[in-house]
């Protein structure tokens, strides 16, 4: 199977994707620990139990968030 | 003369100062001024992560989530939705189910959309979460969050960052009296004469964050607001005396030399 060149938009702006990825595995790229942040696909929440078996796949809408200074 | 501990949506704290974690020069100074503070519980916001600089730390390498009770906010959010969602988004982090809500209504003023705040509230109680409304000084307002279902309200002192102090002591004496959960005095504070005399009005616990990350000197301020939280919290214990418009002799009256 050949990988296929794709994107996703994540936190807003276009993001290179090989193809459908494991959340797990994307977020292994970025460097982000599982206890650090939380994840949504197209406005649903992915629970951290799933995110070995979640795909993130071409268009998909991803949001990372994580707990910064603020009052 | 022993406290009670102050109990907030079932779990226990010594500290009744409640302190935010923005502003600070980088997060050892957040560290060390919280350490300072004697606080249990921080607040902090959520954000999308920072997706070009992946090398940067994280807050809670600094803040460990099991000495201390995070506070996640919803500040910046305009709308019952937004903060519903970023409350969803924190909890997902998993440092539980508190949450300190706001709903902005007007970017000038800080001050609260009450509507919108009390429908957030609604949805947020149902799902589960641990609110405490950041609400304005309206005894009303904060009635409708505690029937909801709130763990505490939050009545704002003054704006946020305003440093005004209390601004309106009878409506705060109003939502005290009034209150079945915690009152809790939510932005405004500018010095420790602020956050003590909240507490000797009887209020449960002080959030503050401008007071003590804009400070000259952080670190002592965020010690001073400790010291002024337990002063005005054992002065309220204690009782105060009646205020009289003439004068009482301390000394007797009695065995003057003549």
């Amino acid at each position: 199977m050949v990988s296929i060149a794709t994107s996703i938009t994540l936190n807003g702006d276009p993001f290179p994707l090989d193809g459908d990825t494991a959340l797990i595995a994307l977020l292994e790229r970025l460097n982000m620990r599982r206890g650090r942040v939380a994840v949504e696909i197209n406005r649903e929440i992915v629970p951290k139990a799933r995110y070995d078996e979640t795909m993130v796949r071409a268009g998909d809408r991803v949001e990372i968030i994580n707990f910064v200074g603020g009052g | 003369m022993q406290d009670t501990p102050f109990e907030l949506g079932g779990m226990k704290f010594n500290s009744r100062l409640i302190v935010g974690t923005g502003k600070y020069r980088d997060f050892a100074e957040t560290r060390a001024a919280v350490e300072a503070s004697g606080a249990e519980i921080v607040t902090v916001a959520v954000r999308r992560v920072n997706i070009t600089d992946r090398g940067k730390e994280n807050l809670l390498d600094y803040l460990d989530p099991k000495r201390y009770q995070i506070l996640p906010n919803t500040a910046g959010c305009f709308t019952a939705d937004e903060a519903v969602r970023t409350c969803r988004l924190a909890r997902e982090v998993g440092v539980g189910e508190l949450v300190k809500l706001e709903v902005i209504g007007d970017t000038r003023t800080l001050f609260p959309d009450v509507a919108a705040t009390i429908e957030a509230a609604r949805v947020l109680v149902k799902e589960g979460f641990k609110v405490m409304p950041y609400v304005t000084d309206d005894p009303v307002t904060c009635l409708r969050l505690q029937e909801i279902g709130c763990v505490a309200v939050m009545p704002l002192a003054a704006p946020i960052g305003s440093g005004l102090g209390i601004r309106n002591p009878f409506n705060l004496a109003i939502i005290i009296e009034q209150a079945k959960v915690p009152v809790i005095v939510d932005a405004g504070v500018g010095t420790a004469s602020d956050a003590a005399e909240a507490m000797e009005f009887g209020c449960d616990g002080v959030l503050m964050n401008t007071a003590i990350a804009g400070a000259k000197d952080p670190l002592s301020m965020a010690r001073a607001m400790k010291l002024a939280v337990e002063a005005g919290r054992l002065a309220y214990r204690a009782g105060r005396i009646e205020r009289k418009l003439y004068a009482t002799a301390s000394s007797p009256l009695s065995g003057l030399i003549g």
